[in-house]
């Protein structure tokens, strides 16, 4: 039964990072950027809620409207990110790292202007506060399924897209052969910055997501930022079922390490089995299959 | 004909040596009070950490952001055995009496207490783990943004861990209240001193080290496998093991500059050397010229200063000041402000040759300064 929990626990770990790593592998995927703000898109997804809460009293109803507009808030955030600087760096990833920091850095500031320094709290809906009980005494938080089930529904509307729509036949052709696809007459500035769109509004969502589980603050984008980054080193870019797998691998492998030992142990564990793994797949899990050599 | 061993660019070198050394032995001890030589040692420490991200990062292409890892090791190797010699023999450091969890010293703590064993440790430790790490990720060519993600990740769960082991690494307030070095009193102010000119004459050691590997053939392969990789390999050389010399030459200097910050500044936490310090390194050798041998140097401890200078009175101004700085230098002036002075000294030349030679058609333009791609 322990075990089951802790398993759970693994589960909805897996489901947090899921959320905040799909809207990373686009964007990684797509340009092969890394996007250090990615974690700050998610604070301000967070703050969406707080800001809707001070006009919408009802707790449910707030966090239904939040989701849209949270995705369309960091959405434009992320289209403003790209157009000013992004696209200027394309043939420098590692320098849009320590850009993409900077303004992590600014926007971490800007909150703490606006929003104050210390921690805010959100109201959560009844429906959400309580528990399930399913056998024995197997207990699960309803916000932790909600958030399950909110990746869940992420991932497969953001795979129909890509797998079905015409948005998602460009976007798949400029991540396999940007040079061939601008050939074949496929806007790529266009399309990069629409996966951009998606890929930063995906981030709101995971804040609106995150102020379920407790109080929001300035800095709440770092301390989960590197977690998701290794999910997608890790799954491999291009594709999306890499990062499914490796988020709710991660999540349940960390939990039960931490059951085991601690938090701390847990984390250095993780990390040697990341090490290890690379050794075994250093693309990551799924890769595409390119001719080119780097 | 024998060539001349004192070249101009040799001799240029030289005096630049001797400046700097004038410089840091001479006037700063006698022009800077007790205090600002303090944090003068501080940013040197800082600077050091430059140096070897200069190598790795701006000459072999490794973004490397957790440099603070190797910081973190060096200076709690010292910190552990200036804590045991201030104990005494036989003794518990003072926190581990005050949080009462032990009752005998651990065993990996014991070697510590010899400075035979700590001071090789506090190079040798960064330097092994970068080797371990190193040897298994650049062999299996993970590159580029994934190994700075991976190195960052180090960081990460590097200050996590010492946080969770409160009992044997002092957790969240690190090591602190250092009575001695070696010997001798850290609150006098006159061995304060002494670590400042021992921390001078390392920075200016690792600078010699430094320039020598650039100028060595091994200096030259660094900077063709930063440029194209692939091409070396087909060259018959092997790439990961020209990365892997200068990822651990760059940790031990890491490491040395955080046993050095240990009795000039009197502690070491996890607060130093997790992700935000560590990238924090970055961007003094960013600002400086990430490819010049003395850019790092000076923008590391330009930043530091700044840092110190405007972080007390005005901290937003400088968390927005330093998200700019990384914004602005890294997206628009990728060479530093070392390149500035190379674009400067280019203009002046041409024009003073344009005004010579009039009719003489311009001279093809440069290629990009080699050291700016990245």
């Amino acid at each position: 039964m322990v075990i089951l929990s802790q398993l759970f626990t693994g589960v909805s770990i897996g489901a947090v990072l899921l959320l905040i790593a799909l809207g990373l592998s686009l964007t990684f995927g797509q340009m092969n950027v890394i996007n250090m703000a990615h974690g700050e898109f998610i604070m301000a997804g967070a703050y969406t809620v707080y800001v809707l809460q001070q006009s919408i009293t009802d707790a449910g109803l707030s966090l239904l409207v939040a989701l849209p507009v949270a995705f369309g808030v960091t959405g434009v955030l992320g289209v403003i990110l790209e157009f000013l600087l992004i696209r200027r760096l394309y043939t420098r990833p590692l320098d849009t790292l320590l850009v993409t920091w900077g303004v992590s850095l600014v926007l971490q500031q800007a909150a703490r202007d606006v929003f104050g320094a210390p921690n805010v709290q959100t109201r959560a809906p009844d429906l959400l506060t309580g528990n399930v009980h399913i056998v024995g005494d197997l207990v699960l938080a309803t916000n932790r399924l909600f958030i399950l089930g909110l990746a869940l529904a992420a991932v497969v509307v953001l795979s129909g897209v890509l797998r079905f729509s015409s948005l998602g036949r460009r976007i798949r052709a400029v991540v396999q052969n940007r040079d061939l696809a601008a050939v074949s007459g496929i806007p790529t500035g266009r399309v990069d910055r629409l996966t951009f769109f998606i890929g930063s509004g995906v981030a709101g969502v995971a804040g609106v997501a995150l102020t379920l589980l407790g109080p929001i603050g300035p800095t709440m984008g770092t301390n989960i930022i590197i977690d998701a980054f290794l999910v997608v080193v890790v799954g491999g870019i291009g594709h999306l079922k890499g990062s499914v797998i490796v988020a709710f691998v991660l999540g349940v492998l960390q939990s039960m390490i931490e059951y085991s030992t601690t938090v701390s142990v847990a984390k250095v564990g993780v990390f040697i089995a990341i090490v290890a793994f690379l050794q075994w797949r250093p693309q990551g899990l799924f890769t595409l299959r390119t001719r080119s050599l780097a | 004909m024998i060539r001349s061993t004192f070249s101009s660019a040799s001799l240029r070198v030289s005096a630049g040596f001797a400046a700097g050394a004038v410089l840091l032995f001479a006037v700063a001890p006698a022009a800077l009070s007790d205090f600002r030589l303090g944090l003068l040692a501080k940013y040197l420490c800082i600077a050091m950490v430059a140096v070897g991200i200069g190598l790795a990062w701006g000459r072999g292409g490794l973004l490397t952001l957790g440099q603070g890892v190797f910081f973190g090791l060096g200076g709690y190797a010292m910190a552990m055995h200036l804590k045991l010699t201030d104990a005494g023999p036989g003794q518990l450091p003072d926190f581990m009496q005050l949080y009462g969890q032990l009752d005998e010293l651990p065993a990996w703590w014991r070697p510590f207490a010899s400075p035979y064993f700590a001071l090789p440790a506090i190079v040798l430790l960064p330097m092994i783990v970068a080797f371990g790490l190193g040897s298994l990720v650049f062999r299996r060519r993970v590159r580029g943004a994934y190994f700075a993600i991976l190195s960052q990740a180090l960081a990460a769960a590097m200050a996590i861990f010492l946080i969770g082991q409160q009992g044997t690494t002092g957790g969240t307030n690190g090591l602190t209240d250092f009575e001695g070095f070696f010997g001798y009193d850290l609150d006098d102010p006159i061995n304060q001193r002494m670590v400042y000119f021992i921390i001078a004459g390392t920075l200016l050691a690792l600078l010699l080290l430094t320039r020598q590997l650039i100028r060595s053939r091994y200096g030259e392969l660094l900077v063709a496998v930063r440029d194209s990789e692939e091409r070396v390999r087909f060259l018959g050389y092997n790439p990961a093991n020209v990365k892997l010399v200068a990822y651990v030459v760059a940790a031990g200097m890491a490491g040395l500059a955080g046993a050095l910050f240990v009795p000039a500044v009197g502690i070491i936490n996890p607060a130093l050397i997790g992700i935000v310090p560590s990238i924090e390194f970055v961007i003094g050798v960013a600002v400086g010229g990430r490819a010049t041998l003395l850019g790092p140097v000076l923008g590391a401890v330009a930043v530091a200063w700044a840092k110190t200078a405007l972080s007390e009175q005005f901290p937003a101004a400088w968390t927005y000041l330093q998200g700019l700085l990384f914004i602005v230098v890294v997206a628009f002036l990728p060479g530093g402000l070392a390149s500035l002075i190379t674009l400067a000294r280019r203009r002046f030349r041409r024009t003073s040759e344009e005004s010579t030679a009039v009719g003489k058609p311009p001279s093809p333009a440069p290629a990009a300064a080699e050291e700016v791609a990245a």
